[in-house]
């Protein structure tokens, strides 16, 4: 099978498509749109993609709650957004169709498994009849199919009892979709190959069902057309797809191996940072080490006390645990040692959304803290930006002698995106300059003394002086320390200079400018408007500023990967352009920051909505802020 | 994925400061050499100064450079004893020195990692951290200084006072049943649990020897006096007479016998089979004494001999519970590591790197 066989259906050209798979989070949408997606990036296009799952591992099965769904946008131009609705939805049940159907526009194409809709089925979910046969969908193309009944026979003659064949079902689906959308399959063939390669039954069923899907695309009269999307302008490299939790892991190892330190990972397991555990867990080759703590506070204390060792010392989770972690960040700020804090970002307060995004804990990254405990603050804004920003983070941590939060968020981290595979040589480099000797001499004038607390004049990093080294050994604390000594000091005019020496040294960290995207400006001055964003929305607003743009508005746009310090050139950024709209998904954490330090009145637009923006809210918000502009 | 288990091996019988660096041949240090310029703040006729004095005279003993150890701390009096050690040393948060320690010691094989916490600190609110020290095993040393009160915060009872106790935070008396620390790190499958006293050096020094010597997680439970707030917690335990009457000296492989030569008492099994109990020794001729085994695999017996002492101290057994080898947590996460690095030829280089960060899926555009 290959995906230039002749087929009998037309094939059609289309740029751009949305697809979203749901289903049973028992169902494998995760595992199916995975592997759309791997087909499609093989095939060059660009894209982006939205994970949305549940909570609970298997929620009541056929439930609203249990709905799983996976969405992917691609297209042959550049993709900035997982889609704002999808072209088309695969349903494999009522559920999924009753909790997906409201964002597909009219037009749009329904596939779904008929075999699903049975009575008890849609009970479930409240349909008293058959939305597939009552009409109710007559605004969609609806292609309602028995993919339940056809992947068992299909797997007929395999020994699998008919319950284990109905698990092939996603295979089906997705094979059917690789032919309706002309994707190449050899990948999902060699993808199944090896994870099943001990399971030899299974791997064949498996195997089979896809097949299937594909075989059964091309015998039904059921589409009139088959879509292809040809591949995206990209810059000549080599690329591949990643998420941002992979991306983000790799990062970090990346950081180990141009630093030189080995990488210490402290964690505990929550969602939805468990896989950068996962990942790391698995790369001993790069000597990273691993613990699974008792608890979150161990996960940054194993982290801390690797790096008082000399070791790249990293915590990853979410939110609940940087609360747990808050004590500890704040020693480190104390202690003045490298380390870096992964908070992978999810609904809140408390448990809040487990799977869901948002970026809500800025504040806490900032200011989270007893005292004054500055901690520089780094956001990645797309998936494959993860690994840059792991490094950056890393960069600073290193650099500095402090704790580094580096903010990503749910969608982030289970979102994924094509990316040109760096060149290792070209990643920065990152010295982290061990002391080696002493640094002063005693107050007689001649003997030789260690000062942990002894400065660099440019940076304000305190010597990073490791255990096993003869002639530096001293005591750090959290207790307020003597300026240069590191004694423990009360003095209130040395606690004053001490505390406004570690808000110094963060305050002077080099970041770089932030870069407007201003067409026009060179010609009639900056826009009036500067859409400003952090973090994870940079996709959604790029794209909305492109279609205002394209609608003839002047827009600029910016975004901060540095949430502390900000860049120096911020402040006359934000006083070139009449009106600053800053979305977020948060009620307007950036925007209390930028009115409080720069004093100038930005209007926000915030949502908490566990999914990312649509392009369409924030052009909407774009047109009426250029709107108040101009007036 | 299967949740299958690997086999990791047998310890060895190796030493707890195996991997540290020695002194060079001919060279000694002193007291003094482990003595920081730090103005001692205790206060006066605190226990801690004796066990810090007992600890800067022994340390040279080791023969281990003194700038590969490290000792950390949580909060408390017993925390500021890093500062008075001149080695490597972090006063930490509350109750987190057994977690930091474990990130230090999992990452350093060439240090002796020690970690002095108090009663409050170690099994209050470090007592997550504590329990999950001991099972994992990690080679690091703990002195736990027990003077059954809080100190710092000026006299709270703590989770090692005795029921009833009358403090500020307590004027009723308290309600909480205390800990035994020495059961508690049993219980925890730990492999080395000792408990000494501060106004003993000889034996103090004695048992912190072969707890530094044991490789693994020790705990040394200290009973320490605090002069100001709990002052004579073990004034029993300090008259002579009254010591020998109570005090059950554990010595491996010897029956447990103690007391005065016409009051001698023995450790017997109970009749019930369930635990030990203390007879006078001319009452248990047809009973079998006891003999300590503090190497026995199973921990059942290190505990019913921690079950003799209670807060009333009519028996306190003082010395090595339980000192056993099993598989010690940070060799074993070093070794995978080792291993990964030895299977794939040697530390990664740059390709290596490059063939991580490309994965298995990449295609080329030109």
């Amino acid at each position: 099978m290959t995906s230039t066989d002749t087929a009998t259906t037309p094939l059609e050209q289309v740029d751009r498509v949305v697809i979203r798979f749901a289903g049973d989070s028992g169902d494998g949408m995760q595992l199916t749109g995975d592997r759309f997606t791997a087909e499609t990036a093989s095939l060059g296009n660009d894209l982006a993609t939205l994970p949305s799952f549940p909570a609970e591992i298997r929620a009541p099965a056929g439930t609203l709650p249990g709905v799983s769904s996976f969405q992917l946008h691609f297209a042959d131009h550049d993709v900035l957004t997982p889609g704002d609705r999808p072209d088309v939805l695969v349903a494999m049940n009522p559920a999924a169709l009753k909790a997906n159907i409201g964002d597909l526009p009219r037009g749009g194409v329904v596939i779904a498994d008929s075999d699903e809709f049975t009575k008890r089925g849609m009970s479930k979910v409240g349909y008293a009849t058959n939305p597939l046969e009552d009409g109710s969908l007559e605004a969609y193309q609806v292609h309602a199919l028995p993919l339940t009944h056809l992947t068992v026979e299909a797997l007929a003659g395999s020994g699998l009892s008919r319950k284990d064949a109905e698990r092939s079902k996603n295979m089906f689906s997705l094979g059917l979709l690789s032919w309706l959308y002309d994707r190449p399959t050899d990948g999902t063939e060699r993808f199944l190959r090896t994870k099943f390669a001990t399971r030899p039954t299974i791997l064949e069923a498996n195997l089979n069902a896809f097949r299937a899907g594909w075989a059964f695309g091309e015998t039904t009269e059921a589409f009139a057309v088959r879509y292809t999307v040809a591949p995206a302008p990209h810059t000549p490299g080599v690329y591949r797809n990643i998420t941002g939790n992979t991306a983000l892991a790799l990062g970090l190892v990346a950081a180990s191996h141009r630093s030189g330190l080995p990488l210490v990972l402290g964690s505990y397991p929550i969602t939805p940072a468990s896989d950068i555990l996962h990942t790391l867990s698995g790369l001993k080759r790069f000597g990273v080490t691993t613990l699974q703590a008792e608890d979150e506070i161990a996960g940054i204390g194993i982290a801390l006390g690797a790096a008082f060792g000399g070791a790249l010392g990293v915590t990853t989770t979410s939110g609940p645990g940087v609360s747990l972690k808050s004590e500890t960040i704040s020693l480190a700020v104390s202690l003045e040692l490298p380390l870096v804090v992964v908070d992978v970002q999810r609904g809140g307060p408390s448990t809040g959304l487990p799977t869901k995004t948002e970026q809500a804990d800025l504040l806490q990254a900032l200011y989270g803290r007893n005292g004054e405990a500055p901690v520089p603050v780094v956001a990645p804004q797309s998936p494959a930006d993860c690994f840059a920003a792991a490094i950056e983070a890393t960069r600073i941590a290193t650099t500095y002698r402090t704790p580094v939060l580096l903010l990503s968020d749910g969608y982030l981290a289970n979102g994924s995106e094509p990316w040109e595979i760096p060149d290792v040589a070209s990643l920065p480099e990152i010295d982290p300059q061990f002391a080696t000797e002493p640094n002063a001499v005693a107050d007689d004038g001649m003997t030789p003394v260690f000062r942990p607390y002894l400065r660099d004049p440019e940076t304000l990093a305190r010597p990073w002086a490791l255990p096993g080294t003869a002639g530096l050994e001293h005591r750090v604390g959290g207790i307020e320390k003597a300026d240069v000594t590191g004694e423990i000091s009360y003095d209130p005019d040395n606690h004053d200079r001490m505390v406004r020496l570690r808000q110094a040294k963060i305050d002077g960290i080099d970041v770089s400018p932030v870069d407007v995207d201003d067409p026009g400006a060179d010609v009639d001055g900056p826009a009036p408007v500067l859409v400003l964003g952090w973090g994870s929305t940079y996709g959604p607003i790029a794209d909305a500023v492109r279609q205002a743009r394209a609608a003839g508005q002047r827009v600029a746009r910016a975004h901060l990967r540095h949430l502390n310090p900000f860049p120096a050139n911020l402040g006359e950024v934000l006083r070139a352009h009449r009106r600053v709209l800053v979305p977020e998904m948060n009620l307007g954490q950036l925007s209390l920051l930028l009115r409080g330090i720069y004093l100038v009145d930005v209007v926000g637009c915030n949502q908490v909505r566990g999914v990312p923006f649509s392009s369409h809210e924030l052009v909407d918000a774009i047109a009426k802020t250029s709107e108040e502009a101009t007036q | 994925m299967s949740t299958g288990t690997v086999g990791l091996g047998m310890p060895g019988t190796r030493s707890g400061t195996e991997g540290v660096p020695g002194l060079p041949e001919g060279i000694s240090l002193t007291k003094k050499d482990f003595t920081s310029g730090s103005e001692v703040r205790w206060c006066p006729g605190c226990g801690d100064y004796a066990i810090l004095a007992a600890v800067q005279s022994f340390l040279p003993q080791l023969g281990i450079r003194r700038e590969n150890l490290v000792c950390i701390s949580g909060i408390g009096c017993a925390a500021r004893f890093p500062y008075y050690l001149d080695t490597f040393g972090m006063h930490s948060i509350h109750g987190r020195a057994p977690a930091i320690a474990t990130g230090l010691a999992t990452s350093r094989p060439d240090l002796s990692v020690w970690v002095v916490t108090g009663d409050g600190d170690a099994l209050s609110i470090g007592g997550n951290h504590l329990i999950h020290a001991l099972r994992r095993n990690v080679n690091i040393t703990v002195m736990l200084f027990n003077n059954r009160i809080y100190g710092l915060t000026k006299g709270q009872y703590s989770p090692t006072s005795e029921v009833g106790k009358v403090t500020k935070s307590t004027p009723a008396g308290s309600l909480d049943n205390p800990f035994n620390p020495v059961s508690l790190a049993l219980g925890a499958e730990a492999s080395f649990v000792a408990r000494t006293m501060d106004s003993d050096r000889t034996h103090l020094q004695a048992v912190l020897r072969a707890a530094v010597e044991h490789r693994g997680s020790a705990l040394v439970e200290i009973y320490q006096n605090c002069p100001i707030f709990n002052d004579g917690a073990y004034e029993v335990l300090k008259d002579r007479d009254e010591a020998q009457a109570r005090i059950v000296p554990l010595t491996d492989g010897e029956q447990v016998r103690f007391g005065r030569e016409d009051a001698e008492q023995v450790v017997v099994r109970r009749v019930d089979g369930l635990g030990v109990e203390v007879v006078p020794a001319d009452a248990a001729a047809d009973r079998e004494v006891v003999v300590h085994d503090a190497g026995a695999q199973d921990p059942t017996g290190a505990f019913a001999l921690s079950r003799l002492d209670d807060v009333s101290m009519a028996h306190v057994p003082m010395g090595i519970f339980r000192s056993v080898q099993r598989p010690v947590y940070d060799d074993l996460a070093r070794e995978q590591v080792r291993d990964a690095v030895d299977a794939a030829g040697g530390p990664a280089s740059d390709e290596d790197l490059t063939a991580l960060i490309a994965g298995g899926d990449t295609w080329t555009v030109s």
